[in-house]
């Protein structure tokens, strides 16, 4: 596709600190080829404020291709801007016309606080995880990997939800900064393989337990986790551990099945 | 200097069991009075942290991203292989060593690699038990492809996101111990330098990203796990955060820095589009397996594709190696691709590209099946270039994908600094010249979940090491030098920017020492380099303070040290007088341009240890001796 040059305006959210109140700045961005990502733009800029002797935008990426989960940036209004099923790093400036006003923020949520300008602090994440997201197999261990037979179809539905990157967009594009989407990817991976039945009770209890302590919120229904999810994640999964949630909390109360840290409610 | 492998004697096959006997152990309930830091996150890391925190050692584990689940062993496409033999197709520990030696183009160590081939089975069952969702077959059992280079099916997948599945496997199994209280997270954290106390290493350095406070931190033994330094050429397939920083700072510390020059330029990349370009992008090899890659028979043909005639086009794969065609292995791919773009038949805006052409196979098949086959590679080839793969010809370039080189280390992965251990990518590995595709992942999990677990606690048990804090003047020195380095980063105040710096350094590497190199070449860059070293600390432009969340500040500190290092990748380059698997020196190539190996002079690792200066760095010889392996000239006519 030939390559066109455009203009347009930026308006970007920058912020010295999480504690320095932030406001949006202009930057006007002169004949910029299309074939240029979203990102290699800003890098652009950034050259610019550089020779100037002033700080860049602080903005986060690393593999460019859409799989580390790095980047993750509010374009106008949109978690990954306006591309559907792509992370911010995958989006390229065809998609914007020439004298465009683009608006570009943070992800905004109670439990990511801002580091600076365009850089949040998503370490609830990794602890979300850390309350059980994982099957307990140490090293030596292991069985022969085919001693178990795993159904083709188990381990494709297996791989949609193991595809997050983490990247949060889902959290960022819920009006209640609900972790739901990226919670329920991990639960539903593990419960549906043969080798995370073991710890399937506790693990449904104590990661959503980990996600309300990290202040995300409540989950209503909306879908706005989906439109913007990068790997296309399913609302379903949210439903499957709502549904492995109230199993495990019945089995609680009963007296069986969820493990010693976890009592009936 | 007198570089001993440490590779235990006895028949090859016996080797490693053996050595797992001799080697000391740590009593259960001494292990967490030792302290191991792990620096990286990636495959090698996330796998060696999670498997000391297992033993019950006191982990940290200390990367540049703010989760270690970002580490860019998670873009690795393609798969991992394996010797499980589950095809019945001919496939065992022999021959998996055998092919990964001579993909290697015989540079690599037999012991290390036997011992690779050896325990990549228990990679895959260790992944599995651990939940990672491999591609199945209708049966339920493990499903495997074939890559380039081997005759068996021993590559298992999961999608095109292989890297992404292992990596978060490794990542939760690292969870599992801070859950556990053996591992500690440290978090956008870049490790500045090493600390070695009465020659032993004891401990880094490193910068918190988010605050600028200069932290210390204690090990009894510390790993390094920090990948290449594909990145020093700027553009390549390698995350733009990755980088050379700590492995440079180790080998200015006294690691042996080994085969820097062979570096690995994958075939079959989307073409660079413009000079602001932060990166290139892989397309599957698989692709070659259904694809034709040809270009215009004559120079600067403006024809576009479907203009030009099937007796206009060279098919020049097909043409110079009628028996592997398409399907050479990926140095031969990248070195035909170069020789015709050279000879002005290149296409595309730039004329660096050759058409990989997938309408016979759309004809062969059918649109369905070839969607099924590649779909998510030309979605993505269509999100990046805005071109319609099925309608017009893919247009590929080769990028640089990997690098063999690394820090030297011995059978046990130690560097020549006692208590560093290096593993994963970041060593000088197994690879020898070349890597064989699916090799990388494996060898970053077999050094992290099998063999640093074994080798570290024997160095622990055997050390006798004497109480260091980290009040150490060791580590005073340490600091001190890094916050001076950073500030007078800071004072320099001119108008270039790194990455303008690092575009520059990176043109210099890839024109004189990537696919192709001569000496007159290579001189060249060696100036080059100098002058561009100069001039970033005389015009190089970081505002804002060391205080504070910098990226400028932290890319600046890796340009500045691939300006040295790139200077030592140059000087391997011209001091191995011979052509052997990515190194193509033009003077040593037979009459129709194959690279012309010299086993006499050169079957050896090249490892080179600071001097003060790259200039001055000496070159010191590890003598490959191989045994059960013979050696024979690769060709694919």
């Amino acid at each position: 596709m030939a390559a066109r040059h455009i203009s347009v305006r930026l308006r970007v959210w920058r912020q010295l600190g999480p504690d320095v109140p932030g406001g949006l700045v202009d930057y006007a961005v002169r004949d910029i080829s299309t074939e240029m990502s979203f990102l290699e733009m800003l890098d652009v800029v950034n050259e610019e404020i550089i020779r100037r002797g002033e700080e860049p935008i602080a903005f986060e990426s690393d593999c460019r291709e859409g799989i580390c989960g790095a980047c993750g940036l509010v374009i106008n209004g949109v978690a990954h801007g306006p591309l559907r099923g792509g992370a911010t790093c995958q989006l390229f400036m065809r998609q914007f016309q020439d004298g465009d006003t683009i608006t570009v923020e943070p992800w905004r949520a109670r439990a990511f606080p801002v580091v600076k300008d365009l850089v949040v602090d998503r370490s609830a994440l990794d602890r979300i995880l850390t309350a059980g997201g994982y099957i307990s197999t140490s090293v030596g261990s292991a069985v022969d990997a085919n001693a178990i037979p795993i159904a083709r179809e188990t381990a494709e539905q297996a791989m949609d939800l193991a595809e997050c990157i983490g990247c949060g967009a889902c959290v960022a594009a819920c009006r209640n900064a609900a972790a739901h989407l990226f919670t329920a990817a991990k639960i539903g991976h593990l419960v549906l393989l043969p080798q995370g039945q073991v710890e399937r009770k506790s693990r449904v209890v104590r990661m959503v337990s980990a996600m309300d302590r990290e202040g995300f919120g409540a989950c209503s229904n909306e879908g706005e986790c989906e439109a913007v999810c990068p790997k296309s994640i399913s609302i379903d999964a949210i439903a499957r551990m709502v549904r492995e949630y109230l199993s495990a909390r019945l089995a609680g109360r009963q007296g069986h099945g969820v493990g010693p840290e976890i009592g009936p409610e | 200097m007198n570089l001993n492998a440490h590779a235990p004697g006895g028949p090859l096959a016996d080797k490693w069991r053996r050595h797992k006997l001799e080697l000391p152990l740590v009593n259960p309930s001494n292990r967490r009075k030792f302290d191991v830091v792990v620096v990286g996150a990636g495959l090698a890391g996330a796998s060696a942290a999670a498997t000391l925190g297992e033993q019950g050692y006191r982990v940290t584990l200390v990367c540049i991203h703010d989760s270690p689940r970002r580490a860019h062993s998670i873009g690795a496409q393609g798969g991992i292989n394996a010797a499980k033999n589950y095809r019945n197709d001919g496939d065992s520990v022999e021959r998996l060593f055998k092919d990964t030696i001579k993909g290697g183009d015989f540079r690599a160590r037999e012991a290390n690699v036997y011992r690779l081939a050896e325990l990549s089975s228990a990679i895959i069952d260790q992944s599995v038990a651990q939940g990672v969702p491999f591609a199945r077959e209708y049966g339920g059992s493990l499903e495997t492809r074939s890559l380039g280079g081997t005759q068996v099916s021993r590559t298992f997948y999961a999608r095109g996101q292989t890297g992404q599945q292992l990596l978060l496997g490794a990542y939760q199994a690292v969870l599992r111990q801070v859950d556990a209280g053996t591992v500690t997270i440290k978090a956008r954290r870049e490790m500045l330098d090493l600390v070695v106390v009465d020659g032993r290493a004891r401990g880094i350095v490193a910068r918190d990203l988010t605050t600028g406070a200069i932290e210390r931190y204690h090990g009894h033994a510390v790993l390094l796990c920090t990948g290449g330094y594909g990145t020093v050429y700027y553009l390549s397939t390698n995350a733009v955060n990755s980088n050379v920083t700590a492995a440079w700072r180790a080998h200015k510390r006294g690691a042996l820095f080994a085969n820097p020059c062979f570096t690995q330029i994958h075939p079959t990349c989307i073409p660079r589009s413009g000079d602001h370009q932060s990166k290139l992008t892989l397309m599957s090899e698989s692709l070659r397996s259904d694809g034709r890659v040809w270009v215009p028979s004559k120079a600067s043909d403006p024809r576009p594709p479907g203009q030009i005639p099937e007796a206009e086009r060279d098919y020049y794969l097909e043409r110079r190696y009628p028996s592997f065609g398409n399907l050479v292995p990926r140095d031969v791919a990248s070195r035909a691709a170069k020789v015709v773009c050279d000879a002005g038949r290149g296409v595309g805006e730039s004329a660096l590209a050759v058409y990989l052409d997938l309408a016979d196979a759309i004809e062969r098949l059918g649109v369905d099946e070839v969607r099924a086959r590649y779909g998510n590679v030309f979605e993505i080839y269509e999100r990046i270039t805005g071109e319609d793969p099925y309608k017009v010809p893919l247009r590929i370039y080769p990028a640089v994908h990997y690098t063999m080189g690394g820090l030297w280390v011995d059978y046990n992965l130690m560097s020549t600094v006692p208590g560093l251990f290096v593993l994963g990518e970041a060593n000088f590995s197994d690879h020898g010249a070349n890597r064989l595709g699916a090799s990388a992942l494996m060898q970053g999990l077999a050094d992290g979940y099998f063999i640093a677990p074994a080798t570290v606690p024997a160095y622990l048990a055997s050390a006798a090491l004497a109480p260091v804090t980290t009040a150490n003047p060791a580590f005073d020195d340490a600091a001190t030098q890094c916050g001076a380095r950073l500030d007078q980063m800071l004072a320099v105040r001119g108008t270039r920017t790194p990455r303008e710096l690092h575009r520059h350094v990176g043109a210099v590497v890839w024109n004189h020492a990537g696919m192709a190199r001569n000496a007159e070449g290579l001189r060249n860059a060696i100036r080059d380099i100098a002058h561009l070293r100069d001039a970033f600390w005389h015009e190089v432009s970081i505002p804002g303070e060391a205080t504070r969340l910098n990226p400028a500040l932290e890319y600046g500190g890796r340009v500045a040290d691939y300006l040295e290092f790139a200077e030592l990748l140059v000087r391997d380059a011209l001091e191995r007088h011979e052509s052997c698997g990515a190194h193509f020196r033009e003077e040593h190539q037979t009459p129709d341009n194959e690279p012309l190996r010299d086993d006499d002079r050169f079957a050896h690792v090249a490892a080179w240890e600071y001097r003060g200066t790259v200039e001055q760095a000496i070159r010191h010889v590890e003598p490959l001796a191989f045994e059960a392996v013979r050696l024979a000239q690769r060709s694919y006519k």
